[in-house]
């Protein structure tokens, strides 16, 4: 995740849903993945904001991105840094209202943050999963997701929220779960990658893949991570979540010293800042995990099976969609978003679709923006008139 | 609503498929939506609009339509609305191609240059018309295209369009008489329904 202004716990704003403590679900019925192989049994990490209603219709699920994970808003430590990847749109009065809404933030199967995923234990085998662990796609993702949903007794989301790969699932949760979505929320996303975004995914896997403590995937059985892979695996990610004008503007030409030192250690500003994005991430993440998700991204493409027609992929969807991009992604960029619209509209189905101007790249789903924030909270706030849902009272009282 | 909506309102059959062109805040949508199961989509370009019609459940697409209908497939749509955005087009004569390529029927408003208040103000006064259907200064209207009732109609004839309805609007009220007999000296706001032959 960038690093985006935010606040630490004891200076947080009244509009923070304060501490929060992940949960785990655990479940036994085997899950059939898209890949072939089963998941005997597996586990969820996930949060809770809010108050699910009596009648159960105030809930929201939050879909997490490519490096994302459960801790989505609020903190879990008192003297917490930074809190969750989505603050800025999650809380009391917020985009998402805690105070109307009932919302579940989970980390994928596969993930590294709880979920069972290729840190996890291998019961079948005595150790970590590792490379072991199975392939796993968005329509996994959203199976694994609907089971949660029964087993909060969540029969139908109010919406389905998510940006980047997180708008996937909730485009995927709409064609397989039609009944189960009353509204879906799919923010700088695309119907499926472009070349050109596959190829920087191979790029990250093969800085992982060929990095020497990759061990083909059982680094942990030598006790190491291949911190370099995936710390170059970040930059180029990095370089791809940012537009070319936040770049220029954030660090220009810079230089760490005054002076060119005419050698290949950190001199511009922007290589400092790469770099460091790259070390944090390589001891935060597990690079199996990492690969992983890339493929993910790289295998969604729900039209492929009604021969590239995405109006007919999208038949089944129930619900009225809100889609939303931003000017300078180039990463998914508006023209992915609009054919999803223009699919969209083609099959007849409520959509409404708006292009945010903002100069921060694919990462601006991530940050708060004066329009951003006025649409996204006029859609959940339609979502909560149709589906007459009250205020549940303040956070405080909880 | 607006006086020429009011009109455009009644022209509109129970449960017609409507793309509304420069939508602005979806109150048309909105009422055709709720009293005569009218369903389809807003395009705007502004941003407080789009954000208006989100809260007011209305579908909207952010879209600017100079760049015209290319992603709206042939005879999709029963009628094509557009109200007042005819004179900030580039080229109004294509979006009419385009609207009627997009659905069998268009219904078209804008400001009429040849309203008679319009007439004393460049005639008389020598000055370019400011009123309240035309608003902007001179510098920085947004209307590039002024034209008057008899220019469209004369378009129409051009392109082989039938004109089924017209009507003008006069500031908050439908036509007087007198802009019934000579809409194009007493119309304020111009109001067509043209369908292909």
């Amino acid at each position: 995740m960038p690093d985006s202004d935010t606040l630490a716990y004891a200076d947080r704003p009244a509009d923070s849903v304060g501490l929060v403590t992940p949960h785990i679900a655990k479940f036994d019925t085997p899950l059939s993945l898209a890949c072939g192989k089963v998941l005997p049994e597996y586990e969820l990490i996930y949060e809770t904001y809010g108050t699910l209603n009596a009648e159960r219709t105030n809930a929201v699920l939050i879909c997490h991105a490519l490096s994302g994970h459960h801790h989505a808003a609020g903190y879990h430590h008192a003297d917490d840094r930074k809190p969750g990847w989505w603050d800025a749109h999650i809380g009391p009065g917020k985009s998402i209202d805690t105070n109307r809404f009932f919302v579940v933030s989970l980390n994928n199967l596969g993930g590294c943050h709880g979920s069972t995923g290729p840190v996890s234990h291998n019961p079948e085998t005595g150790r970590q999963w590792g490379p072991d662990f199975p392939m796993v796609t968005v329509r996994d993702w959203v199976a694994s997701q609907a089971r949660l949903a029964d087993y909060l007794g969540i029969e139908r989301w109010a919406a389905a929220v998510g940006g980047s790969l997180g708008g996937m699932q909730v485009l995927q949760w709409t064609i397989t779960y039609p009944e189960r979505v009353a509204n879906a929320v799919v923010i700088a996303a695309t119907p499926r990658l472009s070349a050109q975004n596959i190829a920087f995914n191979e790029v990250a896997r093969q800085a992982i893949r060929s990095d020497p403590e990759f061990f083909d995937g059982w680094y942990a059985d030598y006790d190491t991570v291949p911190r370099r892979g995936l710390k170059l695996a970040r930059m180029v990610g990095h370089i791809t979540y940012l537009s070319e004008d936040a770049m220029g503007s954030k660090f220009g030409r810079d230089l760490r010293s005054n002076d060119l030192n005419f050698g290949f250690d950190v001199e511009f500003q922007v290589e400092s800042y790469l770099r460091y994005q790259g070390d944090t991430f390589s001891t935060a993440f597990d690079a199996n995990t990492y690969l992983l998700m890339t493929k993910a991204l790289d295998y969604f493409d729900p039209a492929a099976a009604q021969a590239g027609d995405l109006a007919s992929a999208l038949a089944p969807a129930q619900c009225p969609f809100l889609i939303v991009s931003f000017t300078t992604d180039w990463r998914f960029p508006p023209s992915r978003s609009r054919e999803l619209v223009d699919a969209l509209t083609r099959a007849g189905k409520p959509v409404s679709y708006a292009n945010i101007d903002s100069p921060h790249g694919h990462d601006a789903f991530l940050l708060p923006e004066p329009r951003y924030q006025a649409l996204f909270s006029a859609f959940m706030g339609r979502v909560a008139h149709e589906l007459n849902i009250q205020a549940t009272g303040s956070e405080e009282a909880k | 609503m607006r006086a020429d909506l009011e009109l455009i309102y009644d022209w509109v059959p129970q449960g017609t498929h409507v793309l509304d062109l420069a939508c602005g805040d979806g109150a048309l949508l909105e009422r055709l939506a709720q009293e005569k199961s009218v369903t389809g989509y807003g395009l705007e370009i502004d941003p407080a609009g789009i954000t208006q019609c989100v809260a007011r459940g209305v579908n909207v697409i952010e879209h600017n339509l100079d760049d015209g209908l290319g992603s709206f497939c042939d005879n999709s749509y029963d009628q094509v609305i557009m109200t007042q955005a005819l004179q900030a087009l580039r080229r109004p004569d294509k979006m009419l191609d385009e609207m009627l390529r997009v659905a069998e029927e268009g219904i078209i408003t804008f400001p009429n240059f040849a309203y008679w208040r319009h007439r004393v103000h460049l005639g008389l006064r020598g000055y370019m018309p400011v009123s309240k259907s035309l608003p902007h200064a001179w510098y920085d209207t947004p209307n590039i295209h002024l034209s008057t009732f008899n220019d469209f109609e004369h378009l129409c004839r051009e392109k082989g369009l039938v004109i089924v309805d017209r009507a003008v609007g006069v500031g908050d009220h439908r036509g007087h008489w007198t802009s019934k007999w000579w809409p194009n000296l007493f119309g304020e706001i111009a109001i067509f329904r043209v369908r292909r032959r």
